[in-house]
């Protein structure tokens, strides 16, 4: 195949993975859309099989056999609450993935046209340590994420003395580190840029608590764009570049959406400790506020006679799984003439649309769960709120008391419908450790239990 | 040889700008609603780089860089898989349901 022929169909294949994304506009035509990726990736893929030098295929096949078969277990089985850590795991996959290339790139420069091994040209030399750097960050920032998502590693900021000196300092260091390597292009520099690349990478991650998640994996989700473009340039492959800066500006776009959403710059997030100290200090002072309390029976009986319901689900719905149990009593609900919506905060759950996801897996339709900005206005004329596994997104302090964590913060103004239902396991903090004032509000009832089984109990009551 | 080095890198550097730009537009045009979704395609696209694995597995013979290929080859074809069809799971949950109980 000619040089030019090859272009284009890269070309083309860098097209409908744009087209696949522009699907993603729309619930109903962001399935064409995913098709039109996978189209696009197999024209890549037989392309580069087509390379004069690409000669052993039986590797290759089964090397994509392989990967295609646990690929395709992992993704069939995983559990969509389980969506998150999955996600940081390919994350992890695809910067060890840009290690790779790059270590074969430096060992086979001929290969890629790139030169012969100990004279490769300045540039490539550089591209390739970028690459690299910014593949093991990926690589190891994903396996931290996964932990802390999974409940393997704790979700508590771990913060210490020095921390961002120490992190400045190896940055530096790795800096220093290309430099040499491209001077004098040993092997042992090489794997020196990756492996304090790795311990940057866990290093960035540990101070980062669970509730920053969706921004952590919407910001690895962005490294690993940028380490694909980085290997783009090396190889001097404009497929990858195109798509590489396509998936870094989306997950850098997701990680402002999702800062903005918490009111707090990426840099304070990355940052990180958030939500750590502060907790003592403002939980003490209501212990003596009265708290109403209610049961399934009494949710059933406000919720049945009211004209029309909000439902905020946060991270703790998609904990206990309460999806499914949900959506029934929204179905009862409707059934008896209540307008029933969904309202979803962009910072609910652990990654983008996390919500909307589990909702629509539980079978609500997608018309009836709207954005914070879109049905925000609709709160002062609803009767009921029902919030289950929400906190901190529903509290009035972030718009009132300018000492709180949560300042600035958009929230959900359940606060002015009739009525707010609290599903809720305890009286505990959210995760900014910030006591949330609705609780002891007249017009609040409180419904302490697992979110699944209230939902149940009040399922029960109301048939 | 060097001038022709940094043109290459030079179009490179107009594609990469370009695509972030397009990038940028498409990226706010997607619903928020679909913003787990748009995290299954990216990262299955991304992949892509498999390409620059294939490259590297492709000769005969059983150099070093030969294994980092196939390695690479095997890790990107999990995240190609896995994430299409993570993605078609979800966007699957996303059809329109058929009207039954809807009230008016």
């Amino acid at each position: 195949m000619s040089a030019n022929m090859v272009a284009v169909l890269y070309l083309l294949s860098a097209l409908l993975f744009i087209f696949a994304l522009r699907g993603l506009s729309h619930p109903e035509s962001s399935r064409l859309g995913n098709i039109f990726g996978i189209i696009g990736m197999i024209i890549a893929i037989i392309t580069t099989l087509m390379f004069k030098s690409v000669l052993s295929y039986a590797e290759i096949g089964a090397a994509i056999v392989v990967g295609g078969a646990i690929g395709t277990f992992i993704a069939l089985r995983i559990e969509m609450t389980a969506l998150p850590q999955l996600v940081a795991a390919f994350h992890s996959l695809v910067g060890i993935a840009a290690v790779f290339v790059a270590a074969a790139a430096f060992y086979d420069p001929a290969s890629f046209g790139i030169g012969n091994f100990g004279s490769i040209g300045t540039s490539s030399l550089v591209e390739m340590s970028i690459g690299t750097f910014i593949g093991a960050i990926t690589f190891s920032g994903s396996i931290l994420a996964f932990g802390k998502l999974q409940g393997t590693v704790s979700g508590k900021p771990i913060v210490f003395k020095f921390q961002h000196t120490i992190n400045a300092l190896i940055l530096f260091f790795i800096i220093a580190l290309i430099i040499m390597f491209v001077i004098n292009q040993s092997p042992t520099i090489f794997w020196s840029i990756v492996i304090v690349s790795i311990i940057l990478g866990f290093l960035v991650v540990i101070p980062i608590g669970g509730a920053d998640m969706p921004v952590v994996v919407s910001m690895l989700n962005s490294y690993s764009g940028w380490a694909a473009c980085g290997i783009g340039f090396t190889l001097s492959n404009n497929l990858l570049i195109i798509t590489g800066a396509l998936v870094g500006a989306s997950g850098a776009i997701l990680s402002y959406i999702m800062s903005k959403g918490m009111n707090r710059s990426i840099i304070s997030v990355v940052l990180g400790g958030f939500g750590g100290e502060q907790a003592a200090s403002v939980t003490s002072d209501n212990s003596d506020k009265i708290v109403k309390q209610g049961n399934a029976e009494d949710a059933a009986y406000i919720m049945k006679n009211a004209d029309s319901v909000i439902i905020v689900p946060g991270y703790g719905m998609a904990v206990a799984q309460a999806q499914h149990a949900l959506r029934e009593m929204g179905d009862i609900l409707k059934k008896e003439g209540i307008n029933v919506r969904y309202a979803i905060h962009p910072v609910a759950g652990r990654m983008p649309g996390h919500m909307n996801v589990l909702l629509a897996e539980a079978n609500v339709p997608y018309e009836e769960v709207l954005e914070l900005d879109e049905i925000n206005h609709d709160f002062p004329m609803t009767e009921v709120s029902f919030v289950i596994g929400a906190n901190d997104v529903t509290n009035p302090a972030a718009k009132t008391d300018e000492t709180s964590p949560i300042y600035g913060m958009p929230i959900l103004d359940v606060e002015k419908s009739q009525t707010v239902l609290f599903v809720k396991r305890s009286m505990a903090t959210g995760y900014s450790g910030v006591d949330n004032e609705l609780f002891y509000r007249d017009n609040t009832t409180m419904l302490f239990g697992d979110a699944k089984k209230m939902c149940e109990n009040i399922v029960k009551s109301l048939g | 040889m060097e001038a022709h080095s940094s043109e290459i890198f030079v179009i490179g550097l107009t594609v990469f700008f370009l695509a972030c730009i397009i990038g940028y537009y498409v990226v706010w045009s997607v619903t928020p609603a679909l913003h787990s979704p748009l995290m299954g395609v990216t990262n299955a696209i991304s992949s892509v780089i498999i390409v620059g694995a294939i490259l590297a597995a492709g000769p005969f013979g059983h150099d070093i860089s030969k294994i980092f290929g196939i390695l690479g080859v095997v890790l990107a074809s999990i995240n190609i898989f896995g994430g299409f069809i993570v993605t078609y799971r979800m966007l699957s949950m996303f059809k329109k349901k058929p009207k039954k109980e809807n009230k008016d």
